[in-house]
Order: C-alpha cells, then sequence, then structure tokens
C-alpha cells in the first residue's frame, strides 16, 4: 500500500510539475524545496492532487513541511488521513 | 542618508534591540551590524573597491540581509539575484553588471567553478554554509571567524549608487535599475511616514528579497528600528500564521496570490490581534478579495498600492479610502507627484486615460548600461536637468485625484505579482527544435492574477507534446516563468504587417 501511493505521487510529480521522461529522479526523502523539486505553487497542485486521488481532505494546518516536503512524507501523510477515513 | 546607515544608526541606539529573526535565529542590531563590518572588512580587503558590483545569489535567509548591508559597507553595489534564476540568465546578469564579486550558497559550488571563464570581471566568490574555503571561493564562516568587527570607513555619498535591482523589460533581456543611496533613503522614508511605522513595528517578510517590495521590508524596518521576520516564502501558510502569532506581527507585506490564499483559509485558530496593517502592491487585489479581508481582518489598515521598481513605490490608497473607491491605487507617495499625459505629451484631467508621469526623488537613476532605455523611460521634467519616469502604464484619475490603473502600454505580463516579459518566454520555447511560431500572453487566474500561456506552433510532422514544451520550459527559466498552460495550433493571428496580435488570442 506504501509503496503504491509513493508511486502515485512520484508520478504526479514527474509527469505534471518535472514533466520528466524518466520517471522522478529523486530519492524519496530528497527535501522538494530545499531541492528546488517543487515550488509554492506546486504545493498548492500537490494538495489539490491529494484531495482528488486519494478522497482525503487535506486541512490547512496540514499544509506543512512535515507532511509536504518529500515523496516518504506525503505518502505518510496521506497513509494516516485514509486509515482515519476508514 | 546611505542606506547603510539605516542599520548602523540602529545598532548605535538600540544595539540589543532584536533586528531579525530568520531560520530560527533571532539577531540583535548589534549582531547583524557586527556581522555585516566582518564581511564589508573582508570585501574590502579581497579587492572590491568603492561603486563595484556585488551579486547576491541567496534565497531569503540571515546571510543574504548581512551580505546586502556588506557590500554597502565596503562601498559597494548589492544586486541581488533571485536564487531560482537559471544559470545563463545569472551569468546574463554577472556580465551586464559587470560583478566584481558573488556570494552565493555551498550548494552552487560546482557551478562557480566555471564562472571565472565566462565573467571576467569576477575578482572573488564567498560562499555560505562552507567551512573552509573550497573550489577558489572564500567560506563565509572563516570571514565571520577572522576578520575584524569595526565598522568600516564611509567612502560613498548618497549619490553613489547603492543597489542594481533587475526587472523584466519588454525586449525580455533584465535591465538594472541604478538605485542611488538618497533615492532609496527617500523611497523609505516616504513609505514609513504614510505607513506609520515605529520602532514597535514588527514586519513579516514572505516575499523574495530579489523583489524590491521585499527589499525594502528589510530597508525599512533597518530604518525605523522596528524587528524583521524573514520567511523563504509562503508556501506553507500555516507556518506563516503561526509565526505572526508568536512573534506578535503588526506589519504584512502580501500579494494579490497571497491574499487570494488567505481569504480561503480558516484563519479562527490563530491570534492575530498584534496585525495593525497589511499592504498590497503588484498588481490589483481583486474587490472581492478586498471585501473578504475586511471581513477577516476588521481591525487591520488594508493599503492598496501600485509601484514600479524605475520609482520604486508610486502610488497608495489612503486604507479609509478604502471603502469608498476599493479600485482604486490611490494618490502619490508622500513628497512626489503624479500626472496622466496623453501619447503627445498634453497633461490630461479628471476621467481621461493617459499614461501616469512620476516626479520626485525616488525617480531612480536609469538602466545600468543601457542609454537607449534610460532615455525611453526617464525624460526631461519642468525643471532643466532634472528627469521624470514615464511608468508605461495606462491609468485613470477620478474627479477627487485618486488614480486607477487600466492597462500596461506594453504586454507584461503579472503573475503572482512579478513582472513577466513574454519575450523572455518565447526566446526559450523558439530555442526547441520544430518550433515555428510562439506568442506568450497571460490569462485571469485567481491565485496568481495572471498565468502564463503559450500558442504554440510545430513545424509539420513535427511530434512535440505540452510535456516536452514544459519540460524545456523548466530546465530553462526560474519557477515564476514557467508557463501553466501551452496550447498548440496551426497559425497564430497576425496583421498584414506579420506582427502576432495577442490581443486575439485572449
Amino acid at each position: 500500500m506504501m509503496e503504491q501511493t509513493r508511486e502515485m505521487i512520484r508520478q504526479y510529480i514527474a509527469n505534471n510539475i518535472l514533466f520528466s521522461d524518466n520517471g522522478y529522479p529523486y530519492s524519496d526523502e530528497a527535501s522538494f524545496l530545499g531541492e528546488g523539486i517543487v515550488d509554492s505553487m506546486n504545493v498548492l497542485e500537490l494538495v489539490m492532487f491529494v484531495e482528488q486521488n486519494f478522497g482525503v481532505k487535506v486541512e490547512d494546518q496540514d499544509i506543512i513541511p512535515e507532511n509536504f516536503d518529500s515523496v516518504a512524507k506525503l505518502a505518510t501523510y496521506v497513509e494516516s488521513k485514509v486509515k482515519l477515513a476508514v | 542618508m546611505l542606506v547603510h546607515e539605516f542599520l548602523e544608526h540602529s545598532a548605535d541606539r538600540t544595539p540589543d534591540k532584536l533586528a531579525l529573526v530568520c531560520e530560527g535565529q533571532r539577531l540583535s542590531y548589534v549582531q547583524v551590524e557586527e556581522r555585516a563590518n566582518r564581511l564589508a572588512n573582508a570585501l574590502k580587503a579581497k579587492g572590491v573597491e568603492r561603486g563595484e558590483r556585488v551579486a547576491l545569489y541567496l534565497p531569503n535567509s540571515v546571510e543574504l540581509v548581512i551580505a546586502i548591508f556588506a557590500a554597502m559597507k565596503a562601498g559597494g553595489v548589492f544586486v541581488i539575484v533571485n536564487h531560482t534564476t537559471k544559470y545563463d540568465k545569472l551569468v546574463y546578469i554577472l556580465r551586464n553588471c559587470q560583478a566584481s564579486a558573488l556570494i552565493t550558497s555551498i550548494r552552487q559550488a560546482d557551478f562557480v567553478q566555471q564562472l571565472s571563464n565566462r565573467v571576467p570581471s569576477l575578482k572573488m566568490i564567498i560562499l555560505t554554509g562552507a567551512v573552509a574555503d573550497v573550489a577558489g571561493a572564500y567560506s563565509y564562516e572563516t570571514i565571520q571567524q577572522y576578520f575584524p568587527s569595526h565598522r568600516p570607513p564611509k567612502i560613498n555619498i548618497d549619490l553613489d549608487l547603492a543597489c542594481l535591482i533587475y526587472t523584466s523589460g519588454s525586449t525580455g533581456e533584465p535591465k538594472g535599475v541604478m538605485c542611488d543611496h538618497s533615492n532609496v533613503d527617500f523611497a523609505t522614508n516616504s513609505i514609513i511616514s504614510y505607513l506609520k511605522n515605529t520602532a514597535n513595528d514588527i514586519v513579516i517578510n514572505v516575499l523574495p528579497l530579489s523583489f524590491d517590495y521585499g527589499l525594502y521590508q528589510l530597508l525599512m524596518v533597518f530604518k525605523f528600528g522596528g524587528t524583521l521576520v524573514l520567511e523563504k516564502g509562503f508556501t506553507f501558510p500555516v507556518m506563516v500564521l503561526k509565526r505572526m502569532v508568536e512573534e506578535r506581527v503588526t506589519g504584512f507585506p502580501g500579494i494579490p496570490t497571497i491574499f487570494a490564499i488567505l481569504v480561503q483559509m480558516d484563519l479562527s485558530p490563530y491570534d492575530l490581534s498584534a496585525l495593525r496593517y497589511m499592504t498590497n502592491t503588484a498588481a490589483a487585489l481583486p474587490p472581492a478579495h478586498i471585501i473578504r479581508l475586511r471581513q477577516k481582518f476588521p481591525w487591520v489598515s488594508l493599503y492598496s498600492m501600485y509601484g514600479l521598481t524605475e520609482t520604486k513605490r508610486t502610488l497608495y490608497l489612503p486604507p479609509d479610502q478604502l471603502d469608498k473607491r476599493p479600485g482604486s491605487v490611490g494618490i502619490a507617495i508622500p513628497g512626489t507627484e503624479v500626472w496622466l499625459e496623453d501619447e503627445q505629451g498634453n497633461r490630461l484631467g479628471p476621467n481621461q486615460i493617459g499614461e501616469l508621469v512620476v516626479r520626485g526623488r525616488h525617480v531612480m537613476r536609469g538602466y545600468w548600461g543601457d542609454p537607449e532605455a534610460t532615455a525611453k523611460r526617464y525624460r526631461p521634467g519642468p525643471i532643466p536637468g532634472e528627469r521624470v519616469c514615464y511608468s508605461g502604464d495606462l491609468f485613470r484619475m477620478d474627479d477627487e485625484g485618486y488614480f486607477y490603473f487600466v492597462a500596461r502600454k506594453d504586454d507584461i505580463i503579472k503573475s503572482r505579482g512579478e513582472k513577466v516579459a513574454p519575450k523572455e518566454i518565447e526566446t526559450i520555447i523558439y530555442n526547441l527544435e520544430g518550433v515555428i511560431e510562439v506568442a506568450v500572453i497571460g490569462v485571469p487566474d485567481p491565485i496568481l492574477g495572471e498565468a502564463i500561456k503559450a500558442f504554440v506552433v510545430v513545424a509539420e510532422g513535427v511530434d512535440l507534446t505540452e510535456a516536452d514544451v514544459m519540460r524545456h520550459c523548466r530546465a530553462n527559466l526560474e519557477d515564476v516563468l514557467v508557463p501553466k498552460y501551452v496550447e498548440f495550433c496551426r497559425e497564430l493571428p497576425k496583421t498584414s504587417s506579420g506582427k502576432i496580435i495577442k490581443p486575439q488570442l485572449k
């Protein structure tokens, strides 16, 4: 489940933010903002992606670096929200 | 007054007062002053001379603040380059301003190694985050350890340049607006006077210091001896709001993109009662957002403003006028005047549309190394020898003398509050093989103000996708310039002389 979530996030960023032909070229732990992988507007796109694809409601207070600054962090956040919803 | 004296006077007057909160650090005025002196002494020792350009390629950080003041203390002119700027454009700016020194971070160590060939004027590079001198560059940390903290002797007068601020021009090449110390001092004082700032103000700045609106937050706070809370951006609004609560922030400068996010949020968990004022510039706030901001922050004074880098701030609307004329950006800032002219240079009266002309000591000194563009923008004023600034923006004035933005004379786009030259993006897309024609325009966007849209015509048989264009743009353009939309078309609408008619694309 976790790997599947991570792969969906990697694919989304690769296709919609990086427009990469070779997938997501960073490690899952790489900091989105620290490494310049996404910019501030892209974070808003990621919020919409998470809401639409995982059926969870992202609260304002959830949009923090602990949840939205790497593939690994975002996947962990999504999983925790999905579990809560079940 | 010299701009670095803003810091020096505050450090003399209130040495222990909290000056800067950034990245978990809390620095007093004397701490900022001593660090800036150490770096200034190093810049001088390593060969920066009076009037030479010191380029700063750093994100919002303590080091960037220190470097801004150090460059001026050393007698130099600081040039901040946004840290998301791609290398080719950075090299263009470094060459254009003939930078003598570059201060950047250790993350750029590989890149700076190739710089000496490409930028022959560079005498030295200083890297922040480097524990020792590496790759032919000096370590910022080592400088802070070994150079003396005494204030270097003053060598400039207020007619000398304090900074160059690079801005997009309609030609697509960035142009450096030359700001002398007296220009910056004047503009700073004028803005402080209408915002009624005092040393009790605590201002949060989420805008890049490479953007003059962000830079002036720092300069103003150091001038009036307040506290600046410097953030890297507004990516995580909740973090910024929490910081505003913790630090009891009184001033919040924003742009429409930021306010668009703010009005959608539930702000009830945050005690923002200390907030005294908010400012908006860079693009107009939609009236609906003004209403919602006033509902959410009834105790806060909201200032709608307008300006251009060439004169810094130009107009502001006194907050008590906001309900009466929400669409206006107000009147000339204190100590300056503005009027409207038609194409023939006739002054216009109320309810006529014309170009805004600006007169005052905030009219900057022109574009670095570009007398032609300077002569177009800065033209002779009413008194022999003086110059006024032709803003390039069309305005209307109401019967009571308040101004309303109508349109730009050129096709510059305003996205995320920053000026975007379509030409710069078009040039990059033209470099893609198979592209025959490109036209870039701005389309309305609820968050960005305007979103960038590129229309692309490709040669027959060329298989180019939207993703190809976007990838190419992301690799070659800084974040704010990357189009949000790409549309392929067979041909673009043109005049009989072959000029693309952009309004028809909208």
